[in-house]
């Protein structure tokens, strides 16, 4: 090969490297980071009027109200769900006390795991009924739509541009964004944590939009996602990062030395998210989450959550369509 | 004031002139001065010829001893860097279960490029570019070897950590130091640094060949031409004479006639020669790197992909892209093709890129197993069929492949150094030789023209 042969190979293979070493730990799927889709499936007529109705005039204000509960079980998605006996779920096997596999036993664990487990016992009688498949950030809501997976329950955020795509069950879990620093940082507020520091941030994150809207005197370092903030923080080139309390909490859990800041800066709630045609499904998920706000969920919060986000939280209320 | 001409001055300067111009004249000065321009003639082209051929014989040795060999160890640089990459993802993948001879291969990888990153900076001018290459290199390795070790504690802890930091070693190696992305030399990443030493390398690899090769243009003038006066001479001579040989200037033009033999037949020999050893030594063995490269590349991609459990398509689509450049869309082109047809009438080469491509195909086949598991959510399939103990894994194909290559790269490293050593062998003794026959023939022709002015006398 003539001199430089290596080199005009090389560039593509390393730019797609860097792309995907960028994306690849995103497990931890800060919320908002797909680009909104403009083009609304239309869904059958009849049966989402009332999904439809929510992505019509949605707003911060009522996009958690989802399809009223229901315990029946003879809707068309649900009972396909019960003649295959199992449950195909969408998840993270990246993301540290959220969705992760345990390298050691090959089994997948965390919050949003539990809640699987959940929804397979109460349709299928039988919580291991269910097939995980990995879903990158980037294509829950492809994996959705195309039914390749019945539901996605991976710490992705309800809001209004997602809504035109996917229907999201009532909220499960409530999430903001907020300052993680080491353990020897003297701050006490979010400002003292980031005034004249460097912080990081995933690019794209709405920890991302939440420093371009108020930097608070810090100087801003972007990185393709939070866990490459925690390397960064650990080789004491950032003084802080900002990430949503869910990832935060999986960082606290593999760094006990790193500590929260201050209170949440911005509200952003979890839901489960399915296609827009099964609303039987959206309707049964809800009752499932509507026994599991009383007990099971506290039990997986004290379990996954509480060491590190150690507040004793209760989750969101469920809000519903009219 | 007054000046006064000194007495005779014009005349005085003329009269060695004239007596030379006179002398001239003569039949037997203008013997001398044949002799003179003769000999000056058989001199020049001894000294021109015996000057070219020191200086291109510098060059084949400089190709043989130091830019191939300085060439081949930054490509081996390279390549150990990037299989230390690989193969620290392979660990990383068995975690727990990792076993001795992937951690020894990932070691020999390292141990490997610190040796051949010290010998090249022992051989390398200390002001040039290389250099600087290289010591960016020294730095970066033990940083890249530390983040590495941090990657593998987290991951047996079972923390997803572990991968970022793998990733953030791995974007050290292959795309940007995030830790010194201000530093020209440092700031692209180790793969990239050690790139640019293969192509500093190379390029003088090129131009140690191109002036090993250089017609001795000069030389082969300055002989004809002194053959030419020679013979043109003698026939003049032996015209006035009716003598048809003068003993002195035949064997003048014997010795310049054979030096100027040897010296086309010699350079003509080193020229087709070294030609041979880049045509069926150093081109085949370039080729070779890459698709040694090109697989490893793949392989990293592969482990990565598994790495990143399914958080991102990126890898596969890598695999996609590096294994095309490999092996063509359909397995039968790209570079090992091309390895393939540069081997082309050479047995073993031939034989040995054959059963790599062969190597590849299965490879491909057990990747493809493989990804349906990964796709089907079978994850722990997927990582068995790619690094697990059984032997039909894509680990064990992709070995088969780069033990094939690494033979064929070793068979025209040696096709290179036997057709190089022939050609300075060509050359040896040609420098001596020549200016040997160049002395010969300047004596001849003062000899025989000396006997010509003596019958003068």
């Amino acid at each position: 090969m003539p001199p430089g042969t290596l080199g005009r190979r090389l560039p593509p293979a390393v730019a797609a490297l860097a792309l995907a070493l960028a994306v690849a730990a995103a497990g931890g799927s800060a919320p908002q980071r797909t680009a909104p889709r403009t083009a609304p499936r239309t869904a059958p007529a009849g049966q989402t009027t009332a999904v439809r109705a929510a992505a019509g005039d949605c707003t911060p204000e009522n996009m958690t109200r989802s399809v009223p509960p229901s315990a029946d079980q003879s809707g068309t998605k649900v009972r396909q769900i019960v003649q295959r006996g199992r449950l195909i779920a969408g998840v993270d096997q990246n993301s540290y006390r959220w969705g992760y596999r345990d390298p050691v036993s090959g089994r997948f664990e965390g919050f949003d795991i539990d809640l699987v487990h959940a929804i397979a016992k109460a349709i299928l009688g039988d919580p291991d009924k269910v097939r995980f498949m990995a879903v990158p950030t980037a294509e829950r809501i492809d994996a959705v739509r195309s039914g390749r997976v019945d539901l996605v329950v991976r710490t992705m955020t309800i809001n209004c541009a997602r809504l035109q795509d996917v229907a999201f069950s009532t909220a499960y879990f409530q999430a903001g964004q907020q300052v993680v620093v080491p353990g020897t940082s003297q701050a006490r507020t979010v400002d003292q944590a980031l005034h004249g520091r460097t912080v990081c941030a995933a690019e794209g994150s709405t920890a991302q939009e939440e420093l371009r809207r108020n930097p608070r005197g810090a100087t801003v370092r972007l990185v393709g996602n939070q866990l490459d903030c925690l390397v960064l923080m650990q080789l004491g080139r950032v003084d802080a990062t900002m990430t949503d309390d869910a990832l935060a909490a999986g960082q606290m859990a593999q760094d006990p030395t790193l500590r929260l800041v201050g209170d949440p800066l911005t509200a952003e709630p979890y839901g489960v998210a399915m296609n827009r045609a099964d609303t039987d499904l959206v309707a049964r998920v809800n009752q499932v989450l509507t026994d599991y706000r009383n007990g099971p969920w506290q039990r997986s919060y004290r379990t996954w959550l509480q060491p590190y986000l150690g507040r004793s939280a209760e989750p969101p209320a469920a809000r519903y369509l009219p | 004031m007054t000046v006064t001409p000194a007495p005779g001055g014009a005349p005085a300067p003329a009269r060695p002139r004239t007596r030379l111009l006179r002398a001239l004249g003569t039949p037997p000065g203008r013997l001398r001065l044949a002799g003179l321009v003769l000999a000056g003639l058989v001199l020049a082209f001894g000294v021109t010829a015996g000057w070219q051929t020191v200086r291109r014989a510098q060059s084949a040795d400089a190709v043989v001893e130091r830019s191939q060999p300085l060439s081949q160890d930054a490509a081996e640089i390279y390549r150990s860097l990037a299989d230390a990459d690989t193969t620290a993802a392979t660990g990383f993948l068995l975690a727990g279960g990792e076993p001795q001879s992937v951690r020894r291969r990932y070691e020999q990888d390292l141990d490997r490029a610190s040796q051949l990153l010290a010998r090249a900076a022992a051989r390398t001018t200390a002001s040039s570019d290389s250099q600087r290459w290289l010591s960016a290199l020294n730095e970066q390795l033990p940083v890249y070897a530390g983040l590495v070790e941090t990657a593998r504690s987290y991951n047996r802890q079972g923390l997803p950590l572990g991968g970022a930091y793998l990733r953030f070693a791995s974007t050290l190696m292959q795309q940007q130091d995030q830790l010194h992305p201000d530093d020209p030399y440092r700031a692209h990443g180790m793969l990239a640094a050690a790139q640019k030493l293969y192509e500093a390398q190379t390029g003088q690899l090129r131009r140690d060949y191109t002036g090993a090769r250089a017609v001795p243009w000069a030389a082969a003038v300055l002989g004809t031409l002194a053959l030419g006066a020679l013979v043109r001479f003698q026939i003049g001579l032996s015209r006035r004479t009716n003598r048809v040989f003068n003993p002195g200037l035949l064997a003048a033009s014997a010795a310049t006639a054979a030096a100027l033999l040897w010296l086309l037949a010699g350079h003509g020999a080193a020229r087709d020669d070294l030609a041979d050893s880049d045509r069926h030594g150093a081109a085949p063995l370039r080729m070779l790197d890459q698709a040694r490269i090109q697989a490893l590349q793949c392989r990293g991609a592969e482990n990565l992909n598994l790495v990143a459990r399914g958080s991102t398509t990126q890898y596969a689509e890598r695999w996609d892209s590096v294994t095309r450049q490999l092996a063509g869309s359909d397995g039968s082109g790209g570079t090992l093709a091309d390895s393939l047809r540069l081997a082309a009438g050479d047995t073993e080469g031939t034989a040995r890129v054959r059963a790599a491509t062969a190597d590849f195909r299965s490879w491909d086949k057990l990747h493809g197993t493989a990804a349906a598991s990964s796709d089907d959510g079978d994850y722990q399939a997927a990582v068995d069929a790619t690094v697990g103990q059984g032997a039909a894994t894509t680990d064990r194909a992709f070995e088969r492949m780069d033990h094939e290559l690494a033979a064929a790269a070793a068979h025209e490293q040696r096709d290179f150094e036997a057709a190089a050593d022939h050609g300075r062998g060509a050359l040896s003794g040609l420098a001596a030789g020549t200016g040997v026959l160049a002395v010969l023939a300047t004596a001849g022709a003062l000899l025989g023209i000396g006997r010509r002015l003596a019958e003068y006398q």
